[in-house]
């Protein structure tokens, strides 16, 4: 199982590559948001997948979840959450301002010699 | 008073949630964020004694034991630049109220600031992997505000590349982090220190060093990383730019000089000899581009990376010199960029723009300007008695005594060529004939002048008080070279 998400993590990363190397902002926002995903999915499968148990520790029981990936992802969700309605708000107020949301051609700046 | 590293983190949250409530209140916003950030200095102070007395002073959150809560670890190094970071922030906070327009300030600008102070003094202060994950994410949210305040073509432009970049060096840390704690199995950065020993898989954790290198260099702009910081830090006004360029590379540099003392001292031969070559190439890079531009505030933005490149060498090399003198130059490093920057500031506040050309002859009408620029210029460049030269010094020292020909000699020579660099804004700035300036923010030469000379006597009296400074310095330097005693204050064994 661990297998399976780790090539499943590897197969959101190279979309989220993919698309981040575009040059349509709003493609790279989409691939910001894989990336992440990605970075999420790795959380889960590095802490190791036990199925059918719940993350409690009493005596007597052998088989239980670590809690904490969980914990990890949850926190990492809401950040990135955050960011990418930021990201979001900003692409869309850089688009009204400069009138592209192609990165070819917000190349430079103006204050260069 | 157990929870005294706690108080740099509070007082600037709860600094920043109070001044929501009144963000139009513009002189009230202004005294509250002054008085918060000196009651945060004088916390910072009382930290430092009290490290500097009864060694490393951890709170562990909730009151779980340490390598299952969260920790906070003060030890002199972070106790050190925490009281540097609330310094810096106070200055600029002082500057801010002259320099920018009402308008911009009552955009939550202070609140953006308190956050930023919050979230650099908790990655300096945390002992916990992915608690720095968080606190970085803290500063970073708040840097995006920052940069993008005032909403010009050219800001919105270059804050979408510098939150593209930070968004995939932040994905890089949560994977770094989940990589990390596969092997471990733990996120107490003192537990890992103690267990990464015990595994023998040193093919992993050498992918792990450069996966964290990649994530901090990011943030720190090491050489091939470094691609966005020139165009990013172009952008914002002065005083936000002195606020990153002191803060926001040093806290990545702070990440490296922490994981690679504490997870990869162990197998040094790749990692620390990779991050070496790196670092010299920033240097390389950063020299060529600070000589190659007519810009003030580009030839200070690649001072940055030199500055980045020089500690790193000291790092890489891990000798107890070397670090020490890392750790100084890395202290010195973010007061003079700061006040460097304050400094260019009222330059181009003066001549209304940023480039050279337009500037000249500025001795005359403005002296005190001209020579509190020229010893900072001399400090950065590391003439004694200034503190760029100690700093300088011990890594130079340090390199020759690990046996290293090449970088100390790269070392010495970009102090040379940063002199130059510098001196270029003075002969071209200050000399040549008077020109009639017509900057929008001439009239307040004398208000904004004030914090910039305060942080310039700061950097003098840090190189002459070298004597004094060197036990806190060595103090702080003790956890680097040896760990264990990082991993027994926070676990408390035996």
């Amino acid at each position: 199982m661990e297998i399976i998400m780790a090539i499943a993590a590897g197969i959101l990363t190279m979309c989220a590559v993919y698309l981040i190397l575009s040059k349509s902002v709003l493609r790279i926002i989409i691939g910001t948001g894989l990336l992440s995903h990605a970075a999420h999915l790795l959380v889960m499968t590095m802490g190791g997948l036990k199925t059918g148990a719940a993350p409690v520790i009493k005596d007597g029981v052998t088989q239980y979840t670590d809690p904490l990936p969980q914990a990890l992802v949850l926190t990492a969700i809401v950040i990135s959450f955050g960011v990418t309605a930021f990201f979001l708000v900003l692409a869309y107020r850089a688009y009204q301002e400069l009138g592209t949301d192609n990165l070819e051609e917000m190349k430079g700046t103006d204050t260069h010699d | 008073m157990i929870n005294l590293p706690l108080l740099p983190l509070l007082i600037p949250l709860i600094t920043g949630v109070i001044l929501m409530l009144f963000p139009n209140r513009l002189r009230l916003q202004r005294t509250f964020s002054l008085v918060s950030t000196f009651l945060t200095i004088v916390a910072t102070i009382y930290l430092v004694y009290s490290v500097r007395k009864d060694g490393i002073l951890t709170v562990t959150l909730g009151s779980w034991p340490a390598p299952f809560g969260i920790t906070l670890v003060s030890d002199m190094l972070s106790a050190l630049l925490v009281l540097t970071t609330s310094l810096l922030v106070f200055f600029v906070i002082w500057y801010s109220m002259y320099y920018l327009s009402d308008l911009h300030q009552r955009f939550y600008y202070y609140i953006a600031v308190q956050f930023l102070l919050l979230g650099v003094n908790g990655a300096f202060t945390t002992g916990d992997i992915f608690n720095m994950f968080v606190f970085f994410e803290v500063f970073l949210i708040s840097s995006y505000v920052l940069i993008v305040l005032g909403g010009k073509p050219a800001q919105l432009r270059e804050s979408l590349k510098y939150l593209l970049i930070n968004v995939i060096s932040s994905a890089l840390f949560v994977m770094t982090v989940a990589f990390l704690y596969g092997i471990i199995g733990s996120l107490s950065m003192a537990d890992i220190s103690q267990k990464i020993t015990e595994i023998n898989q040193p093919g992993i954790l050498s992918v792990i060093a450069v996966l964290f290198l990649i994530v901090f260099g990011l943030k720190g702009a090491i050489f091939p990383l470094y691609f966005w910081l020139p165009g990013s830090y172009q952008v914002p006004p002065t005083p936000v730019l002195a606020l990153f360029g002191a803060l926001l590379t040093k806290v990545g540099v702070y990440g490296i000089l922490r994981t690679y003392s504490l997870f990869f001292s162990h197998q040094q031969q790749f990692t620390h000899q990779l991050l070496g070559w790196l670092a010299l190439a920033t240097i390389v890079i950063g020299v060529i581009g600070a000589l190659a531009t007519r810009d003030v505030k580009q030839i200070l933005i690649y001072n940055i990376i030199v500055a980045v490149g020089v500690i790193l060498y000291g790092v890489s090399v891990m000798t107890r010199q070397s670090l020490e003198g890392a750790v100084f130059y890395l202290i010195h490093d973010m007061l003079i960029k700061a006040a460097l920057f304050l400094l260019i500031g009222v330059m181009i506040g003066i001549a209304g723009s940023s480039r050279l050309k337009d500037m000249g002859g500025m001795i005359k009408d403005y002296p005190l300007l001209g020579w509190t620029y020229f010893i900072a210029a001399l400090s950065l460049a590391g003439i004694p008695p200034l503190s760029g030269f100690i700093g300088k010094l011990l890594i130079v020292r340090g390199g020759f005594e690990a046996g290293d020909l090449i970088g100390p000699f790269v070392v010495l020579i970009s102090s040379l060529l940063v002199l130059y660099s510098v001196m270029q804004i003075f002969i071209r700035g200050f000399w040549g004939t008077p020109k009639t300036y017509s900057g929008p923010k001439r009239h307040l030469t004398k208000q904004l002048l004030a914090p910039a000379l305060a942080l310039v006597a700061m950097t003098v009296l840090y190189g002459i008080g070298t004597e004094a400074v060197r036990p806190f310095i060595s103090q702080a330097v003790d956890p680097l070279v040896d760990p264990t005693l990082y991993i027994q204050a926070v676990l408390k064994e035996d």
